[in-house]
């Protein structure tokens, strides 16, 4: 960078030895791209901060139009109602279920799937790979699809909320290209002239050496069923199984508060208060436990994505 | 006989027979069975049923005894009333929203790799990556809440300059902007780090001779960054245009409402409507119709590749 300390002429340079000085031209620009960016993250955060503190506002105060960014009249009563509502928290409960036992059931099929195709020369291997990338492409679509889950007996089933969205291509192909960049071939011949089995190579080589691509499978895997609410519509007609996001959609999209589901019939009169209250609470419900997991798992999908386009 | 095998060399291996081969990689077949399983029954048994397009189904013959229709689903969904509504409304949306938030990823990292500050790119990655980890039924409850004409902030914006209250959400002229601008703010940071990825090939002596030759920071951005990331530009754009006809499905359906339907019912939604939704499902119009849909994506794939390859000299095979 400092080769151009000396060829630049309207260089304003501090002394000698300092840094390259940016031109004036270069300085608006970068000013520019600063406050663009930092405009950016406050349109991103305004809705989720706004949404943050009408949940602990005071009902009244949020309809009247009182809160712009931060809480007025602190209170945590939206919370309480939404312990009030049954079938929140048995969504909530649902929907954690859903979540962790599908990510767990799609990583170890993602990772079996993944592994053999990022081998050399396994014979058919082309072959797998092109069957597995044609369903990016092409799909059976909505109501075949239906009908198989429908055939196997699956419907209105916890299974129909894990098995058919068990495996995402796109994880395949990016887990299998970390496979392929981290283990390399002399380690498995290496592993080989040990007397290791693929079985055994798999197990105490490859998976100890992959937790960041499995951490990353879990995160994608848990996060799109935490927040997928479409199977559920589908597949699901008993209500004792509904996941969260199902739920959510019913309180907030179709304005459906059902009298029977509160606990305390007493607060019935109060029931479009209640209303009110639970939309941005159970927003907040809905939205909060995901963004708290990503930051954790975030250098490590950024890595896999440089993997990834280096490869791909 | 496994251990034979294990000291020869690799040239030796090559000369080896298919079947000596697959037998000394039974294990990795093994592991590669329940994914195959899964994709046989949840990819490829669907695709099998796709057949009950040009049949008219039923549950009690099923899919194999069903009598044949031929072409008569096709034909019913090209004249009815519903088709051009439905391409158009399809085709605009999509192409609106191609149009509008292709380039926003690509122009964030650029920005994004220019700052030097890491504490500020590292920041402003976090927090713009966090809406991508947020529900579809969420950021369309984000929608109703924000607009709403009671309570709503932004009508509360537009009344401080004297404006009445408006129920955006059921205004038809304002769903596109609504669907496309919201997707924006949802995809775009988690959709840069691809490109930003793509940056770090970048060589940093291209940029010092630059420097050198006193090229300012945007001429930089322009003639080094941008080539960089074209190519992967290039093959998502490709996997956008196979997509042109099936729109972010699940947010155009929650989107709906009885007051904007006329332009927010798409191909997709309304397979679901016929199909799954109505209280007489036609399954074999509505299957139909999703691979009259399947089938154009695919040929647009097909057709955006080939030109790509030719023209741009980058593409997905």
């Amino acid at each position: 960078m400092s080769a151009g300390t000396t060829l630049a002429p309207d260089e304003q340079r501090l002394g000698a030895g300092a840094p390259i000085q940016d031109t004036k031209s270069d300085k608006i620009a970068l000013a520019c791209i600063y406050t663009a960016l930092g405009l950016f993250c406050l349109a991103v955060l305004y809705p989720i901060v706004y949404v943050l503190s009408a949940s602990v506002s005071n009902t009244k105060l949020v309809s009247a139009g009182e809160v712009w960014l931060w809480p007025v009249g602190f209170t945590l009563d939206a919370y309480k109602a939404i312990f009030d509502y049954k079938s929140i928290v048995t969504g909530f409960g649902n929907s954690v279920f859903y979540a962790v036992v599908g990510a767990v059931v799609a990583t170890v099929l993602t990772l079996l799937a993944a592994y053999p195709l990022s081998r050399k020369g396994l014979p058919g291997k082309g072959i797998i790979m092109a069957a597995f990338v044609f369903t990016m492409m092409f799909s059976g679509g909505l109501i075949p699809t239906y009908l198989v889950v429908h055939e196997l007996g699956l419907l209105n089933t916890r299974w129909a909320m894990i098995l058919p969205t068990a495996l995402a291509v796109w994880n395949v192909i990016i887990t299998r290209t970390y496979f392929m960049v981290t283990i390399p071939e002399e380690l498995v011949e290496a592993g080989k002239v040990d007397g290791c089995s693929d079985f055994g190579f798999f197990w105490r080589v490859v998976l100890p050496l992959s937790k960041p691509i499995i951490a990353v499978n879990l995160l994608f895997y848990a996060v799109g069923s935490w927040n997928s609410f479409f199977n559920a519509l589908i597949y699901l007609t008993n209500e004792h199984l509904f996941p969260l996001q199902v739920i959510l959609r019913q309180i907030l999209l179709q304005t459906k508060v059902d009298p029977s589901q509160m606990a305390d019939t007493s607060k019935l009169a109060q029931m479009q208060e209640l209303q009110q209250q639970l939309k941005y609470s159970l927003i907040v419900i809905g939205m909060i436990p995901p963004l708290l997991v990503y930051p954790f798992v975030q250098k490590h999908f950024v890595k896999g994505a440089m993997i990834g386009s280096l490869k791909g | 006989m496994r251990s034979a095998g294990h000291k020869r060399t690799r040239v030796a291996k090559s000369r080896v027979g298919l079947g000596l081969r697959m037998r000394r990689n039974w294990q990795l077949y093994a592991m590669l069975a329940l994914p195959l399983i899964w994709l046989a029954i949840f990819a490829y048994w669907p695709m099998y049923g796709v057949i009950i397009a040009f049949k008219d189904y039923n549950v009690v013959s099923g899919i194999w005894g069903s009598p044949w229709a031929g072409m008569k689903y096709f034909d019913r969904f090209v004249e009815s009333y519903q088709f051009w509504r439905l391409i158009k409304n399809t085709v605009y949306l999509h192409v609106y929203e191609l149009v509008a938030t292709f380039p926003l990823p690509i122009i964030l990292a650029l920005c994004l790799n220019t700052v030097r500050k890491k504490w500020f790119s590292r920041t402003t990655q976090l927090i713009t990556y966090a809406p991508h980890f947020i529900s579809t039924v969420v950021v369309v409850g984000l929608l109703v809440v924000l607009t709403s004409p009671n309570t709503g902030v932004t009508n509360k914006l537009i009344g401080l300059f004297g404006f009445g209250p408006t129920d955006v959400m059921g205004d038809s002229g304002m769903f596109r902007h609504l669907f496309v601008w919201s997707g924006a703010w949802q995809t775009m940071g988690f959709a840069a780090i691809i490109y930003l990825a793509a940056l770090t090939s970048v060589p940093p002596e291209l940029h010092e001779a630059a420097i050198v030759d006193g090229a300012s920071r945007l001429r930089r951005m322009w003639h080094i960054d941008l080539p960089a990331i074209v190519p992967v530009a290039v093959i998502l754009l490709i996997l956008d245009i196979g997509r042109i006809l099936s729109v972010g499905f699940e947010k155009v359906l929650l989107m709906q409402n009885s007051l904007n339907l006329d332009v927010a019912e798409v191909i997709d939604t309304y397979v679901y409507k016929i199909g799954l939704a109505s209280s007489v499902p036609q399954f074999s119009y509505a299957t139909a119709i999703g691979l009259f849909r399947s089938v154009i994506g695919l040929v647009l794939l097909v057709l955006a590749n080939t030109f790509a390859r030719r023209f741009a000299k980058s593409s997905l095979w």
